[in-house]
């Protein structure tokens, strides 16, 4: 199955968004990251980073107050998270796996790796397993294409992947896991 | 007495295992009571025996690779602290073909040194540029570039002397050094090992640009992707800074020059300088018209210089040296040395840094060793996405940028992407069109749309679906993309495109 989970539910009847503690979480999240980085000029794409590195996504609740905070439109906010690949606008599952799919690494047989992922391990580009523990995106170039091919795993660069190194280092999550 | 051992903290020798080697040797010295500190140095950019350990003895560095961490008890057992012999070792490092036939000017430090330690910086020949560039009046520092004959890293080969010349001439009261740290090239990574392996390099390169333009603000552009180098340049500025190499009294100058590191978002045209300040700036990734060029109303309006990391990195040599020592170097109007990277489906994969005017034959064969799957080299695509696939061939052609481009070729960043017997050059070409579709900033039409079109048609041609009248439609397409775009990747998208087309007809035609 490769679907995204759908995005967090909207908080029950009757409970109020100001008294759900995840709603609250984030939008606390969301704060941080807009105090931190709003003094830069230019600040949207450090703050939109600045979310998504703490919370995995760029939630909806993001737009007004990143627009209110920088006196800029809400459209202009969704137009800068909407033209970059990097930002995701729902949650990922709990880890992410970046198949670089650029020509060094297709010369090494990435396509393979790719199809092992989806057929072994459920887990099809643009997409999460149905556990939700993986989402697979795809990247245009790591930097290691000597040592092609390459992914990046929640921020870590391997090299040289073929499918029994994948199973391996996802053997390696599942261990980490369950510890 | 204690004994250096080095373990690569380039992200490339991490890839391949070389935290965990670092962590064995530090066990095994540990349990066998040695004496050792381990240095994690850069790469020396032979990528294919990474995980490459050099241990320092007095007849130099030896080195061993690639090394996993269940070679390291026997590294051990055979005396590797001493440069004892082992199936893994290959001699003092500097005596390897690959690395003593290379023509290290920018790279010199990398693999060396520690990148983060300021005193390695310093001891191995580090801020004397700069220093110098203290002493010299602004256009003087940039009659030395102009003098070095040294041309933009990034793709467009615009010799950056005469770049610093019009910022230097503009009038405004505030100027940038903007950087190009975007690398987007598939087959490229000589930017990323210069900001791991001596990231001080193009600090003092950027303070030298500042010095010469009168810009006191630099601005890196980082690619999301490099997640290490990331790590590497905000320590190394925040060093620098306290070390006065950086701030508002430049190594006691009284000049100020300071940087700072924003991070992109994975938007390979952000790498196309226009759509860079954009990007900077908080924007859309979109390409500006041009004119006005960057040069005179750049970031946030002002005259800003925008280069390459290359570009930047060499600033310090030339300075150390002078302009005309790095024009000694290559051919034609080629001036000085490229890092080549030699990637893909290749033995012997890895940074090549050699004066211009080396052929493809000599690097894809002499340095890289044939392919990785020992097949044969059926195509190379050098340049990057946007550069043309080559055949067997052209592989007698020099690597000088006029001759190179008069033969339908472009040497880019100077990376270059290996493909075997195996590879199918009608997907490549289609890949290439899609490639386009995604990373199109979406304002021309060609680009944008066309490229979508592109990739149907390649898919009918191989279908087999009236042939003929699809390949005169993709040519067509092809041309309009290249007369029409506003920038490169639609104007150029069509090289590797109708090279792949031309050189490898029969892959149409299954
Ligand atoms: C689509 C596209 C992508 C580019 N990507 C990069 C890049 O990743 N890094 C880079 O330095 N230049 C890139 N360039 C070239 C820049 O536009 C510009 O020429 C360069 O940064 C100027 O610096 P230089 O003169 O030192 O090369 C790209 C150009 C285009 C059209
Ligand atoms: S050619 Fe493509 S990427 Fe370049 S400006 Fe036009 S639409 Fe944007
Ligand atoms: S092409 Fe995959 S890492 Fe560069």
């Amino acid at each position: 199955m490769t679907k995204r989970p759908e995005p967090r539910p909207p908080a029950p009847a009757g409970s109020g968004a100001d008294t759900d503690p995840s709603r609250a979480a984030i939008d606390a999240a969301i704060d941080a990251a807009i105090a931190e980085n709003r003094d830069l000029r230019g600040a949207t794409l450090p703050i939109l980073h600045a979310i998504q590195d703490r919370l995995g996504y760029v939630p909806p609740a993001a737009l007004d107050r990143i627009a209110k905070a920088l006196n800029l439109s809400r459209a202009d906010v969704h137009g800068v998270l909407t033209f970059y690949h990097d930002f995701r606008t729902s949650p990922p599952g709990r880890h992410v796996l970046k198949l670089c799919r650029a020509e060094a690494c297709q010369a090494m047989g990435c396509e393979r790796v790719e199809r092992h992922l989806a057929e072994r391990h459920g887990a099809a580009m643009h997409g999460t397993t149905s556990d939700g523990r993986l989402t697979v995106e795809p990247v245009y170039c790591l930097g290691n294409c000597a040592l092609s091919p390459s992914l990046l795993l929640d921020g870590r660069v391997h090299g040289r992947v073929t499918p029994e190194r994948l199973d391996a280092l996802l053997a390696g999550l599942a261990a980490e896991e369950r510890a | 007495m204690t004994t250096t051992v080095y373990v690569p903290r380039d992200s490339a020798a991490l890839s391949v295992g070389a935290e965990a080697v670092a962590e064995a040797i530090v066990a095994g010295a540990r349990a066998g009571g040695h004496d050792v500190q381990v240095v994690r140095n850069g790469s020396r950019g032979m990528l294919w025996l990474e995980p490459l350990v050099e241990v320092a003895t007095a007849n130099g560095r030896i080195a061993y690779g690639p090394v996993a961490p269940g070679d390291v008890e026997g590294l051990f057992a055979a005396g590797f602290l001493r440069g004892g012999d082992h199936a893994l070792c290959h001699g003092p490092t500097d005596k390897i073909p690959y690395f003593a036939q290379q023509t290290r000017l920018t790279f010199a430090r990398v693999g060396v040194t520690d990148p983060l330690s300021l005193e390695h910086y310093r001891a191995h020949g580090g801020l004397v540029g700069l220093q110098r560039a203290i002493t010299m009046a602004p256009a003087a520092i940039v009659d030395e570039v102009v003098q070095s004959g040294l041309r933009g890293r990034g793709g467009a080969g615009f010799p950056a002397g005469i770049k610093w010349r019009t910022v230097l001439g503009a009038s405004a009261d505030q100027k940038y050094i903007a950087c190009n740290a975007d690398e987007g090239d598939s087959g490229t990574f000589s930017d990323r090992m210069v900001m791991e392996g001596d990231p001080y390099l193009l600090l003092e390169g950027m303070a030298i640009a500042g010095l010469a333009v009168g810009a006191t603000e630099g601005w890196i552009y980082l690619r999301s992707e490099y997640p290490d180098a990331r790590v590497a340049l905000v320590t190394a500025i925040q060093r620098a800074r306290a070390a006065g190499w950086l701030g508002d009294d430049v190594l006691g100058s009284g000049r100020q020059f300071d940087v700072q590191l924003r991070i992109g978002a994975g938007s390979y045209i952000c790498g196309e300088e226009t759509a860079m300040l954009e990007s900077l700036e908080g924007k859309r990734g979109m390409v500006r018209p041009k004119p006005p060029l960057p040069a005179l109303a750049g970031l946030w309006g002002k005259p800003t210089v925008v280069n390459n990391v290359m570009t930047l990195a060499a600033a310090p040599w030339i300075l150390q040296h002078g302009g005309a020592a790095y024009a000694a170097h290559g051919v034609g109007r080629s001036k000085g040395t490229l890092p080549f990277q030699l990637a893909g489906n290749v033995k012997h994969g890895g940074l090549v840094e050699v004066p211009f005017g080396i052929t493809l034959r000599e690097l894809l064969h002499d340095f890289g060793g044939g392919t990785a799957s020992g097949r044969k080299i059926r195509a190379v695509q050098v340049g990057g996405p946007l550069g043309a696939y080559l055949p067997a061939s052209r592989f007698d052609l020099p690597l000088d940028y006029e001759p190179f481009a008069a033969a339908g070729g472009m040497i880019g960043h100077g990376g270059i992407v290996v493909f075997d017997d195996t590879v199918d050059m009608a997907k490549m070409a289609r890949y290439a069109m899609e490639f386009c579709a995604i990373e199109s900033c979406g304002k021309c039409t060609p680009c944008r749309i066309g490229s979508t079109r592109g990739k149907e048609v390649i898919d009918r041609i191989v279908a087999g679906e009236r042939r003929e009248a699809n390949v005169a439609l993709l040519q067509d397409l092809c041309t309009t993309m290249k007369d029409t775009s506003l920038c490169a990747m639609g104007g150029l998208t069509p090289l590797p495109v109708l090279s792949a087309l031309e050189h490898f007809p029969e892959d149409f035609a299954r």
